[in-house]
């Protein structure tokens, strides 16, 4: 029964999403809305999971003297530090002049944005790195990432000042975003989506079951 | 002198300095720091004819580490904070798309603005959401915000926050409730979208203060997206742009403009072709662009020489890079980096 029940929701869910999409009216406009209800319900409580879950995890850590332990006793510390805070300014822990906004203008955004800015400096190293002319298919992808790089800031302009208007780097910037990378990104959303519809439709018959676990 | 010695001093270094320059936008004496145009071109001389003498060593066999690359972004990126150096900056179509959509509504037109990101995507969409709502606020349309990620209803009080002090808003006359509010954030990714296709409220039962939705004027007559005139999507993942263009747009109809991180941008181009998106703010690029078309550079304008000499900089090393792999065959030119 550990399988069979959690099959046959994702049956009657899935029939009905579909069904819904195409017959939004009684009952199935009504369904739709329970189980997208439903949704958001578990959904919250899988936030609360995973909070927990990173606890765990981390105590375990901790506890284990497992390699980088240091950084886990600073998730745990944090998390009852924001915890903490949040219940100690009430129901309105989120509003301006609060502790809890204090720390997250302070703490949390501050160390948000310096971690996603390091990715400039990897990127650029793995650039130098790894970005060869090998053949002529890298070779075209190297000239595109070129142009599209100095015509998306203002600098390729001047670069290219010379040229006449509507043949500058921004223009062929332009040109290489909207018609040969689009129609790229076309065919992968149409490979994409011809997936998600096969995978989709083995979950919905019961085919595919990796997704309840074990064997 | 040993090399984690040399890693010491360095990391030290860099500490003092982020240390002083934290304490000087504290007190503000860092604020009127600028370099004049001659001191500028002078650094960004030195940073040229630097790179030219990396080039000469690696042809001549010598290659660098990455550590010099990464010394070179930090100066790419942080200098320029610096410089008062002008660009000319062009707007691209899709920026003066958006901006025409907007103009277009009339005055007291209701404008939903989804805020999907959280900080670590802030500096290059959080101008974009403060030069959008203060261009709201000059033509009197009313400003609905809500998040699909935790953090942005946050950010978004930031963005109000800072749009009322913009050049030409009327703060004095916008009132909390009337001309904007902010619903908070709701779990449930593209559900939480289909389910305010045919009720806002079974979705935000209460505003980000608590206040229940009836008793917001601004949103009490709002049922559905039929009600909207106009939506903003600033968005960095999922759920965002591409779930309101497959829900929002395709099911309802709603007229949606995109404000996205560079990295995500060009996935949401072919919506953009195919007219399901009207307009799209892609990365701190088009930011600088939609704040140079409604008057209120800021933010984004100034970091665009950041991100000019950062591009270069990258250039100039896959060229670097490249012309060690030509000259020394692959192995060699990787080991050298490493």
């Amino acid at each position: 029964m550990r399988k069979e029940i959690p099959l046959v929701i994702t049956t009657i869910v899935g029939v009905v999403f579909v069904i819904a999409y195409f017959v939004p009216h009684y009952p199935f406009n009504r369904m739709n809305g329970w189980f997208s209800d439903w949704f958001s319900i578990i959904q919250a409580c899988a936030i609360v999971l995973g909070a927990l879950n990173l606890l765990l995890i981390s105590s375990q850590k901790v506890i284990k003297r497992k390699e980088g332990w240091g950084y886990a006793a600073v998730i745990i510390a944090s998390f009852f530090l924001m915890t903490y805070i949040g219940f100690a300014d009430g129901t309105r822990f989120r509003e301006p002049g609060t502790n809890f906004d204090w720390m997250y203008n302070r703490m949390y955004i501050p160390l948000s944005a310096t971690m996603y800015a390091i990715l400039a400096f990897f990127v650029a190293s793995a650039s130098y790195r790894a970005f060869r002319a090998r053949n002529a298919e890298a070779t075209m992808l190297l000239l595109a990432a070129f142009f599209v790089m100095l015509g998306r800031v203002p600098v390729g302009d001047v670069i290219s000042g010379f040229m006449p208007d509507g043949y500058q780097l921004s223009n062929l910037a332009s040109w290489v975003m909207n018609f040969p990378q689009t129609a790229g990104q076309r065919a992968i959303m149409i490979g994409i989506a011809l997936g998600l519809v096969s995978t989709s439709l083995r979950i919905i018959l019961g085919i595919e079951r990796a997704y309840l676990g074990g064997d | 002198m040993s090399t984690r010695i040399k890693e010491i001093i360095v990391l030290a270094f860099i500490i003092v300095f982020c240390v002083v320059v934290y304490l000087g936008k504290v007190m503000g004496w860092m604020q009127g720091i600028e370099f004049p145009a001659w001191v500028s071109a002078t650094v960004l001389g030195i940073v040229g004819l630097s790179l030219l003498w990396i080039l000469i060593r690696t042809i001549g066999g010598k290659l660098v580490e990455r550590r010099v690359v990464f010394l070179y972004v930090g100066i790419a990126v942080s200098l320029p904070l610096f410089m008062t150096l002008s660009q000319k900056i062009t707007i691209s179509h899709e920026v003066q798309a958006l901006y025409n959509a907007l103009v277009e509504l009339p005055p007291g037109s209701k404008v939903l603005v989804s805020f999907d990101y959280d900080p670590a995507s802030a500096p290059e969409l959080q101008p974009m959401a403060e030069s959008f709502i203060a261009e709201c606020f000059k033509r009197d349309l009313k400003v609905i915000m809500m998040g699909l990620w935790p953090q942005g209803p946050q950010q978004a009080n930031m963005a109000i926050e800072m749009a009322l002090t913009k050049e030409g808003v009327p703060s004095e006359g916008i009132e909390y409730g009337i001309d904007y509010v902010n619903l908070g954030f709701q779990a449930g990714y593209e559900f939480v979208i289909q389910r305010m296709g045919s009720s806002f409220k079974s979705m935000f039962k209460t505003d980000y203060r608590g206040t229940p939705y009836d008793s917001i004027p601004l949103v009490k007559n709002v049922k559905n997206f039929s009600n909207i005139d106009y939506s903003f999507n600033l968005s960095a993942g999922f759920p965002g742009t591409v779930e309101w263009v497959q829900v929002a747009v395709d099911r309802y109809g709603l007229k949606l403009g995109g404000g996205n991180t560079a990295v995500q941008a060009p996935t949401v181009y072919p919506y953009l072709r195919s007219g399901q998106l009207i307009g799209l703010l892609g990365g701190m690029s088009g930011g600088a662009e939609f704040e140079l078309l409604t008057h209120t550079e800021a933010k984004a304008t100034k970091f665009m020489l950041s991100q000019s000499l950062a591009h270069i900089i990258v250039i100039a090393f896959i060229i670097i890079g490249n012309v060690a792999f030509f000259r020394g065959g692959r192995k060699s030119a990787l080991r050298g980096t490493e």
